[in-house]
């Protein structure tokens, strides 16, 4: 060492580093620890569809090295390689649940977004009255919706239905799901269009254009990415549902969670068919959240930050 | 044109309702038709609004349909749902529907599963002090200057799109599977002899605490994030000109500044959390002995067991009740605990 070192490292610059190499090695641990506890259960759900019934007994984890991978548990499902071309009894049925699942959430998101996008509108631009219910009340009844726990209307929903047949069809389940997801719909999007500044319509009109046309023309493309993030939401949410379908439906409307939760019921150990099961009611939601991620993580925080 | 299709709703709901009582006969099998004339006269309502009030209907039109949607489907069930609560229903017995007063309320009073779910309700709620500590950390960790940022956040967030069913049979039944499951194991490997999840009571609450933390420990920490990533940088490195060193800095600037957020964050976990089922219906069923049991569960179990639509609506109705007072409670509390500081 000579003197003429410009930069040298004193004591505590040393320490300082040291420091900080142990501070990012804590950040990273933690953090790598939680991504494990997030997607083990997945990847062990994936897995185990692989796997025969030694391979689980043991607890073997990694394909190829401590298991052979087989078809079984697709097998049963109709749903491998070498059986989906043959009949498959099980397959119609996946099938089938995996159809109505689709249209009803499909269906409840768009009725849904359609009519929460409208009202939110409505609500952020001009000043109602209802009888005594102002601008701020009728929002309030609106949100307030998401308070109501499921059960107070399962019930009498189940004996309404009953009586108007619409018990065990898709209807019956789009109409109360859009119920369910219409208030998280009208809250993203109230913040959606009160971030859009009123001159933009006030030009339009000006132009020549109604209401509704400067609402169709002007405000909706500006809006789209957040009726995006209300949709995503909302069909998330739409196809996870399980407590009204499970009520509400028995044989034609199923939903693919029922199914699911049918199975767990009734199979005992057949964990192979079972994990099969699972992973092929997960995966449409693994690739929205991996694809879609930016759209999910924007709408839920647009109700966070005022 | 509006007490056109009123009239026309009048009509046939009449006609439905002398022929229930058996007045005539008009061969409906069904309520369908009042049903469809409700559809008609709520159409014929939007369309006259633009008709005789013009440009004022224009906008009526934005929130009617919304608003008419929401009152035929929550209001109407809510009123009838009231009219069931005081009767004695059974859905398989033959009698049908009796009036019986308080007889629902007074059996509630003496049905200690309801008071042992009401319960449990309560410390599943208090479990949510734990979830927000852990999401407020992990949301600290991803605000933070780190690589792979969006791979974390990716992998933060699948829990919360995977169905509750799902995940009851991922977690629950398969991972915490008594022999084979893998956390078994690993349970066994840190020295518990014989790892049961849902052995005893308050394994088995501890146990369904965890697997829906894990699902929503996701959604916390997503809201959490938009209010960091909210924080002006100009903010942190004020106070760390002034020398407040990380945990301080944490205390005095981050922290009161997510405040508003916490508490959104809180009261909208609060209203998931209150509607806790699935994962308790498809997991234990409410066992040990309605130790996991949660209201929504319990009133599940009860209607699906014993069909007992009459005795299910009043638990459920008194639950509206204590919530509706509950979040109101806490939403003032809120209010005013934010109040100086913004």
């Amino acid at each position: 060492m000579t003197e003429t070192a410009i930069f040298k490292d004193t004591e505590a610059d040393r320490t300082f580093r040291a420091k900080w190499f142990a501070n990012r090695l804590a950040v990273y641990g933690v953090l790598i620890l939680w991504a494990i506890i997030c997607l083990f259960p997945i990847y062990w759900t994936i897995t185990t569809s692989f796997k025969m019934a030694p391979n689980v007994m043991q607890g073997n984890m990694v394909p190829w090295v401590d298991f052979d991978p087989r078809w079984l548990g697709w097998r049963s499902l109709g749903l491998s390689p070498d059986t989906i071309g043959a009949e498959s009894t099980v397959r119609d049925e996946f099938m089938k649940r995996f159809l109505n699942s689709t249209i009803v959430s499909l269906a409840s998101s768009t009725l849904a977004v359609l009519l929460g996008s409208l009202a939110a509108y409505g609500l952020s631009r001009f000043s109602y009255k209802f009888g005594f219910m102002k601008n701020d009340d009728i929002s309030f009844f609106f949100l307030s919706q998401l308070i109501l726990p499921p059960v107070v209307l399962a019930l009498p929903f189940l004996v309404l239905y009953r009586e108007m047949a619409l018990l065990d069809t898709r209807i019956g389940l789009i109409l109360l799901y859009t119920l369910t997801v219409l208030p998280i719909v009208i809250w993203i999007m109230r913040d959606q269009f009160a971030g859009i500044p009123t001159e933009l319509e006030e030009a339009a009109m000006v132009d020549g254009l109604g209401v509704w046309g400067a609402f169709f023309t002007i405000i909706l493309p500006i809006a789209l990415p957040g009726m995006v993030a209300a949709f995503i939401l909302s069909l998330v949410l739409t196809w996870n549902e399980y407590f009204f379908a499970a009520l509400l439906t028995s044989t034609h409307a199923n939903t693919l969670p029922v199914m699911v939760a049918s199975q767990t019921g009734s199979q005992g150990i057949s964990w192979w068919s079972m994990a099969a099961l699972s992973s092929a009611a997960i995966l449409p939601l693994i690739v929205i959240g991996v694809v879609l991620e930016r759209f999910i993580i924007k709408g839920m925080a647009a109700g966070a930050v005022k | 044109m509006i007490w056109g299709s009123a009239v026309v709703m009048a009509a046939v709901a009449l006609a439905q309702l002398g022929q229930t009582s058996g007045w005539w006969n008009l061969g409906f099998t069904n309520w369908r038709p009042t049903l469809y004339a409700y559809c008609l006269w709520a159409t014929v309502l939007c369309w006259a609004q633009v008709v005789i009030r013009g440009e004022q209907g224009k906008r009526t039109l934005f929130v009617l349909p919304a608003a008419l949607f929401v009152v035929s489907l929550t209001v109407f069930p809510l009123v009838f749902g009231l009219v069931i609560a005081f009767s004695s229903w059974n859905l398989s017995s033959p009698d049908g529907r009796t009036f019986n007063g308080f007889d629902n309320l007074r059996q509630m009073w003496a049905d200690p599963f309801y008071w042992n779910a009401l319960g449990n309700m309560v410390w599943y709620t208090l479990a949510i002090a734990v979830e927000y500590t852990i999401a407020f950390g992990l949301a600290l960790l991803l605000n933070s200057q780190i690589r792979a940022r969006k791979f974390f956040r990716v992998a933060f967030l699948l829990p919360l799109m995977l169905s509750p069913v799902a995940v009851s049979w991922m977690v629950g039944k398969s991972m915490l599977e008594a022999r084979f499951g893998p956390l078994a194991r690993l349970a066994r490997a840190l020295g518990w002899d014989n790892p049961s999840f849902f052995g005893s009571p308050e394994v088995a609450k501890m146990t369904i605490m965890l697997m829906d933390a894990w699902t929503f420990i996701p959604f916390m920490m997503i809201m959490l994030l938009a209010g960091l990533q909210a924080i002006p940088k100009e903010l942190t490195e004020a106070s760390r000109v002034d020398g407040a060193t990380g945990w301080k800095s944490f205390w005095e600037v981050t922290f009161p500044l997510m405040l508003p957020v916490t508490i959104t964050a809180i009261l909208i976990r609060i209203i998931f959390k209150l509607k806790l089922a699935d994962i308790v219906i498809n997991v234990t069923a409410g066992g040990p002995g309605g130790a996991t049991d949660t209201v929504t569960s319990f009133i599940f179990r009860e209607y699906r067991d014993r069909s007992n639509v009459g005795y299910g609506t009043m638990l459920a109705m008194v639950y509206l009740v204590i919530i509706v007072i509950f979040m109101t409670v806490l939403m003032k509390l809120a209010a005013r605990w934010t109040r100086p500081q913004t």
